[in-house]
């Protein structure tokens, strides 16, 4: 006799179990320590920091100690756990012209007051194997250069100064907060980037890449990439003055593209902006490109049509958390819908089949 | 868990899902956007069912929580014992001792009343969606009434196929207004959507809830010469003899043998315990 399955919880109960004890792994290797995911795989910790909207290298590092290395998985936890947390307020907007750089490169001139700082960097190293690393050696000491202490003004203000690139005149509004608020569309420069800084760093990397191979072509240059540590103010109401509250790290790219004019604006460069947590250079790089490609329409540029120019599909897909939960769901029972397509297919089958069969009796009668 | 507040949600969030919801019922079939959370499981696994039915669970509440018609799939199960967890509410397999039913996919056999609300999950609230993908311009074809591409896609669908190509998700429209898509159930539960329960829909991931209200008028799209048949697999149920309800088909053996059971696991249940033997099945004990 057939009986339906039952012990969904059970099953359940015991998959988790299985689950985490794959994800210790062999027991004889010792275990990996919160702090080691945070110092040796920071690059990871900052894309989930940064994907998952929340600066905590900690829990980041938890985050993905618990998702056994699947970054996604890990963004997920960290989001699912940010959205519990109460909101105090907002900071003030941080200064990245204050910010004490580990790395500022510009690609547009040769040098600037703050000159160029390589910092820690992959950039020119050669892509072979370390097998020493495999012995666990020790890293020689780096030398250390003395602090810069005044602030490192931007590339694109001595553009500005200049007059050369658009203005990007101050503003007090509020902006919308894609948390909050449903997403609805035109969203706004403010919302596109909240959702940008957000977004699946290889959505991103796609789209950026794609325009640069003819699909709204931008032609972009960096003007400058930043990498370092920003004070985070805060006004707190009792005060009534902004205080300290911590510091983030947080990397920030200005792209220079060019722009013809149109008849009320002579020619200029225009912007592209990036601004990401943690070091997540090749996040915002990608995303000063896709931001200058939506901004086709305040720019007065024509619509190609290419994907990184269509807002509604970028910020509609951008998102990982959302994406793979979409996508995974189809592992999901779907049987009362298939019995319905099934239901249909034989029915339709068998009509298909009753009428070839009349047009055959009909053509042999004639 | 008891860090989390009462079903999880803050109160402010629920607050602000549940002026979502009056307006819904307000504005029957009309999709209303929301600030949809980060729910602890995955987008498209119930986040917006969840998050509506944890917006209106009260702690007096008995909840029911249903996969493809069935209490035991394992995504309900898991949506149960998050309830359990974090609301420490009643739960229950019945459908007529629930309060509050969530659903995937299907609507009980039992018929509904006035003190239940059916919560269904939602993936694509857009009836429109797979005709225009643009949200910008489905918006504008909703307020304007304008459906004629919808009735274009079912017309095209007789003429290439000779019957409407749509077996579950098959549309509606509610109270002569708004087609809304009733989420993927077959269209043999279509016809149950004029009942005296609050239906309210969540899709968490498209940030969209609508709702039916009691005794609306829910239609099932078609044409005069091709009405609209519910239909299902023609058999009775093998368990428990039910010739009424929908059937989920069970491949039995290598050989390819089948056979059709309840999908509706509490109804098929309530009948054997009431004496109904299907051709398969045995007398409960």
């Amino acid at each position: 006799m057939y009986v339906a399955v039952k012990g969904g919880e059970r099953a359940i109960e015991n998959a988790h179990t299985w689950l985490a004890e794959e994800r210790r792994g062999d027991k004889e290797v010792s275990e990996l320590s919160i702090a080691q995911i945070r110092e040796q795989l920071s690059l990871a910790v900052n894309r989930v920091m940064a994907e998952g909207s929340l600066f905590d290298p900690d829990l980041a590092a938890l985050a993905i100690k618990q998702a056994r290395g699947d970054l996604i998985e890990a963004i997920f936890l960290i989001r699912a756990y940010r959205t519990t947390l109460p909101r105090f307020g907002c900071s003030q907007p941080v200064e990245t012209g204050e910010m004490s750089c580990d790395r500022r490169i510009s690609a547009t001139f040769k040098d600037a007051p703050g000159g160029q700082v390589l910092g820690p960097t992959f950039d020119y190293t050669h892509r072979l194997l370390d097998f020493k690393l495999a012995a666990e050696g020790d890293v020689a000491e780096a030398p250390v250069a003395e602090t810069r202490t005044q602030a490192t003004p931007h590339i694109t203000g001595f553009l500005q100064g200049e007059g050369i690139i658009e203005q990007e005149p101050a503003s007090n509004a509020v902006p919308g907060d894609l948390t909050r608020e449903p997403m609805s569309f035109p969203a706004g420069r403010a919302v596109r980037l909240q959702s940008l800084t957000r977004g699946d760093e290889g959505f991103l990397l796609g789209m950026a890449y794609s325009t640069q191979r003819g699909y709204a072509r931008n032609h972009a240059f960096v003007g400058e990439l930043r990498i370092g540590t920003v004070p985070v103010e805060m006004e707190i109401p009792e005060l009534g003055f902004a205080i300290e509250i911590g510091e983030v790290e947080l990397t920030e790219c200005e792209t220079v593209n060019q722009f013809k004019g149109s008849k009320t604006v002579p020619p200029q460069f225009t912007r592209g902006y990036g601004l990401v947590f943690g070091q997540s250079e090749r996040k915002s790089i990608a995303m000063a490109l896709v931001d200058r490609a939506l901004r086709w329409e305040e720019l007065g540029e024509d619509n190609s049509g290419a994907p990184a120019q269509d807002e509604e599909f970028v910020l509609s897909h951008a998102d990982n958390i959302q994406a793979t939960g979409f996508l995974e769901h189809i592992k999901l029972p779907h049987y009362v819908d298939f019995q319905s397509e099934l239901e249909l297919v034989r029915k339709l089958r068998r009509e298909a089949a009753e009428l070839a069969e009349t047009l055959a009796a009909k053509e042999a009668a004639e | 868990m008891s860090d989390y507040n009462f079903a999880y949600l803050d109160e402010q969030t629920k607050r602000m899902i549940r002026r979502a919801i009056l307006k819904a019922l307000a504005v029957p079939g009309y999709q209303v956007p929301f600030a949809s959370r980060e729910m602890p499981m995955p987008y498209g696994w119930g986040t917006g069912g969840v998050q509506v039915s944890a917006a209106t669970l009260t702690p007096d509440d008995t909840l029911k929580v249903i996969d493809q018609g069935a209490d035991d799939t394992t995504n309900a199960v898991s949506i149960r014992k998050f309830f359990e967890k974090t609301a420490g509410i009643a739960t229950t397999e019945e459908t007529k001792k629930a309060s509050i039913i969530q659903t995937r996919h299907r609507i009980p056999e039992a018929e509904l009343t006035e003190d239940q609300i059916l919560v269904y999950q939602v993936p694509i609230p857009e009836p429109l969606r797979f005709l225009e993908p643009r949200e910008t311009e489905t918006r504008k074809m909703h307020a304007l009434q304008e459906y004629g591409l919808m009735h274009v896609k079912l017309y095209e669908d007789i003429s290439q196929h000779g019957a409407i190509a749509t077996a579950y998700a098959y549309p509606v429209k509610v109270e002569g207004r708004y087609v809304m898509d009733p989420s993927p159930i077959p269209k043999f539960d279509n016809p149950k959507m004029e009942m005296p329960a609050i239906q309210l829909f969540g899709a968490g991931r498209e940030q969209r809830i609508y709702a039916v209200p009691p005794y609306t008028q829910v239609v099932s799209l078609d044409f005069e010469d091709y009405p609209f048949q519910a239909s299902k697999a023609d058999h009775p149920c093998g368990l428990c003899g039910a010739e009424d309800s929908y059937l989920d088909e069970v491949i039995l053996d290598d050989a390819g043998n089948r056979m059709f059971v309840c999908s509706d696991t509490d109804y098929c249940r309530s009948r054997r315990e009431a004496g109904q033997v299907g051709q398969l099945g045995e007398e409960a004990a």
